[in-house]
């Protein structure tokens, strides 16, 4: 790791030594999440999402891998073996089945709160910028199999949500219909298709938590950022990852899995959709086709282009939809502000805000059923939300003097604490005796 | 030692010149990964549909109880094919059309068969994202052109299935198809 006063590992048994000698796995762990990793001392209650996403990741694998031993991926069996078999006959399946489906949105629930987190404190900016990318290439890679994992029930949602998101690549010209049958091995999602969205179902997670060990691995290089987006300067900045930061991850994850077990176990289907209830009917559409909540701010993107204009509606639609994640790539080069936090930036901060509010609309949109009132709304959202990231983020370096930063992360919460809390130029409130200590 | 004592002997005396090692190093590397490509061929080829499904692609369909004003629905690769008995008024209509006001201009007559110009044949696929659309069957929303309409994001097609509002960018495809007699189509 990467400061000098990381604890060392230090083997304390006789067979732990034998082993550090042969394999230092425990050195490595001690060195990633315990003691040996210094963690700077003021991360506040946002820093708790990146390991509630790991757990969730295990979650997910273990409860998948136990429903795999039950499910079949067949056109005729798929949706009998988990709507019979296992919501019924296999003990305990019922649990595990909505332990899976609602610990797919929880996944996504704490992943957006830490992408949001990560946007809000810069980050992406150097010397993180591929700890940001490689938490995107998770994100997509998440969605991919979210989508092959929606597909397995084989209910009416998940044959047309297949069919709706293959037909993204027909949008291509000339090459798109035969990736799509290619993608599908048919000419309409059917057994081909199916076993395959299983297979890669199964593998992807274990992709993911691949990227997974990247992503913090380049992360431990310069170490964890803070609310400040002050570099650590010394010890004082720092408190090693165990038993601090485990105690605290522990604690929200308490909290989370709490609200986990709520929606799992009173709410298991507020999250679905019961057109998915209905085995898969080739031959008839529901009426209303929506993906799952976490796509909803896309499909909005999607659905917003409703004119041809050179190219027809359809692809724009599909390459907007795409280019609204991978613009996300260009990010730490299209915020050039050297002030990462945005506590500091004051008109940074309010646009971050409106990005929230907007991508909340393009939530709503592509979730209801369309209308002209709600079109309009999401061309608008959609417009913004490329607006925020291509011209007003590279703009409002140039107009924003950021806050004063703290000298340092153990300045802004050992001395001076009231001082340091709310950003200068603010009045702080001070009350006797604490004045003193306010004045440095 | 002699024989590597030489073989170090000629590879310090090119100057320019290329190597017998050099020769050796990129035959057994390009091999290596011509092999690889070839390897990589069938794991690629096996995504496409199979020969079973292959198999499933001609459709026989009696068109024999479909009377004008009708249409049925049939499965053909796995996908609905609308075939519709059309009245000589939706006719009328769809050749009052003019082409050049169309966004995939096609007339009637290019979209049916000599002499079956009745019979619209077409995929009841939606071309924007692959939904089916209503107005095949009896008492279904036809959408106000007459032909069909889309309910996912509202595509509305005319009684030769050509798009005439909504986000498709295409006309329903049409199938290759043929009649083997005059009540028996076969599509594909």
């Amino acid at each position: 790791m990467s400061f000098s006063w990381a604890k060392p590992y230090e083997p304390t048994t006789p067979f732990m030594k034998w082993l550090d000698e042969r394999l230092p796995l425990p050195r490595l762990v001690y060195g990633a999440t315990g003691p040996g990793y210094p963690v700077p001392r003021n991360l506040n209650a946002w820093w708790n999402f990146g390991v509630l996403s790991a757990i969730f990741l295990g979650i997910q694998i273990v409860t998948g891998i136990v429903l795999a031993m039950h499910y079949y991926a067949t056109g005729d069996g798929a949706f009998n073996s988990v709507n019979q078999l296992i919501m019924r006959d296999v003990n305990g399946g019922w649990f595990l089945r909505y332990a899976h489906m609602n610990g797919a949105s929880f996944f996504f629930i704490v992943v957006y709160i830490h992408i949001f987190r990560g946007l809000f404190y810069g980050s992406y900016k150097a010397p993180r910028e591929l700890v940001w990318m490689l938490g995107l290439v998770i994100y997509l890679l998440m969605m991919a199999t979210a989508f092959m994992g929606y597909v397995l029930p084989w209910g009416q949602m998940s044959y047309w949500g297949a069919q709706v998101i293959t037909g993204f690549f027909s949008a291509f010209p000339v090459v798109g219909d035969p990736i799509r049958i290619w993608l599908l091995g048919g000419y309409a999602p059917d057994q081909a298709a199916l076993t395959r969205f299983f297979s890669l179902h199964y593998l992807l997670p274990f992709v993911i938590a691949g990227v997974v060990i990247l992503h913090i691995w380049a992360l431990h290089i310069p170490g964890s950022g803070n609310p400040t987006g002050v570099d650590v300067k010394s010890e004082k900045d720092t408190l090693p990852f165990h038993p601090f930061y485990t105690a605290k991850d522990g604690w929200f994850a308490a909290f989370f899995l709490l609200l986990y077990a709520l929606v799992t176990f009173f709410v298991p289907n507020y999250l679905g959709h019961p057109d998915n209830y209905i085995p898969a009917n080739p031959l008839a559409t529901p009426a209303h086709i929506v993906p799952e909540w976490y796509f909803w701010p896309f499909y909005a993107i999607l659905r917003s282009f409703t004119l041809d204009f050179i190219l027809p509606a359809k692809l724009w639609g599909v390459l907007a939809m795409f280019s609204s994640i991978l613009l996300l790539f260009f990010l730490p080069w299209l915020d050039k502000s050297p002030v990462r936090s945005g506590s500091y930036r004051p008109i940074f901060k309010r646009f971050f805000w409106l990005l929230v509010l907007d991508v909340l609309i393009l939530g709503f949109v592509g979730g209801a059923p369309i209308s002209p009132f709600r079109t309009a709304l999401g061309q608008i959202a959609a417009a913004y939300y490329f607006l925020h990231f291509l011209v007003i983020l590279p703009l409002i370096v140039k107009y924003e003097t950021p806050l004063p930063l703290p000298d340092s992360i153990s300045s802004s919460v050992l001395h001076g604490e009231a001082a340091e809390a709310a950003p200068a130029g603010q009045t702080t409130k001070r009350r006797g005796s604490s004045a003193v200590a306010v004045a440095r | 030692m002699a024989t590597k004592a030489s073989a170090e002997g000629t590879e310090q005396s090119g100057g320019g010149e290329i190597r017998r090692r050099d020769f050796l190093n990129v035959a057994a590397v390009s091999f290596a990964g011509v092999g690889t490509v070839a390897a990589l061929v069938p794991l690629v080829v096996q995504m496409s549909p199979s020969a079973d499904v292959l198999a499933l692609s001609t459709t026989e369909v009696d068109i024999s109880k479909v009377q004008p004003g009708q249409g049925i629905k049939v499965s053909w690769r796995k996908q609905p094919v609308f075939v519709r008995n059309l009245t000589s008024k939706e006719i009328a209509e769809a050749n009052a059309v003019p082409v050049s006001s169309l966004r995939d201009p096609q007339t009637l007559a290019q979209r049916t068969q000599p002499g079956k110009t009745n019979w619209l044949i077409t995929l009841g696929v939606c071309t924007h994202l692959g939904c089916v659309p209503l107005g095949i069957g009896e008492g279904e929303n036809k959408g106000p052109y007459g032909g069909y309409f889309c309910p996912c994001h509202g595509s509305m097609y005319d009684t030769a299935a050509r798009i005439r509002q909504g986000p498709a960018p295409k006309n329903l495809e049409v199938p290759e198809y043929k009649f083997t007699s005059p009540t028996t189509v076969q599509i594909g």
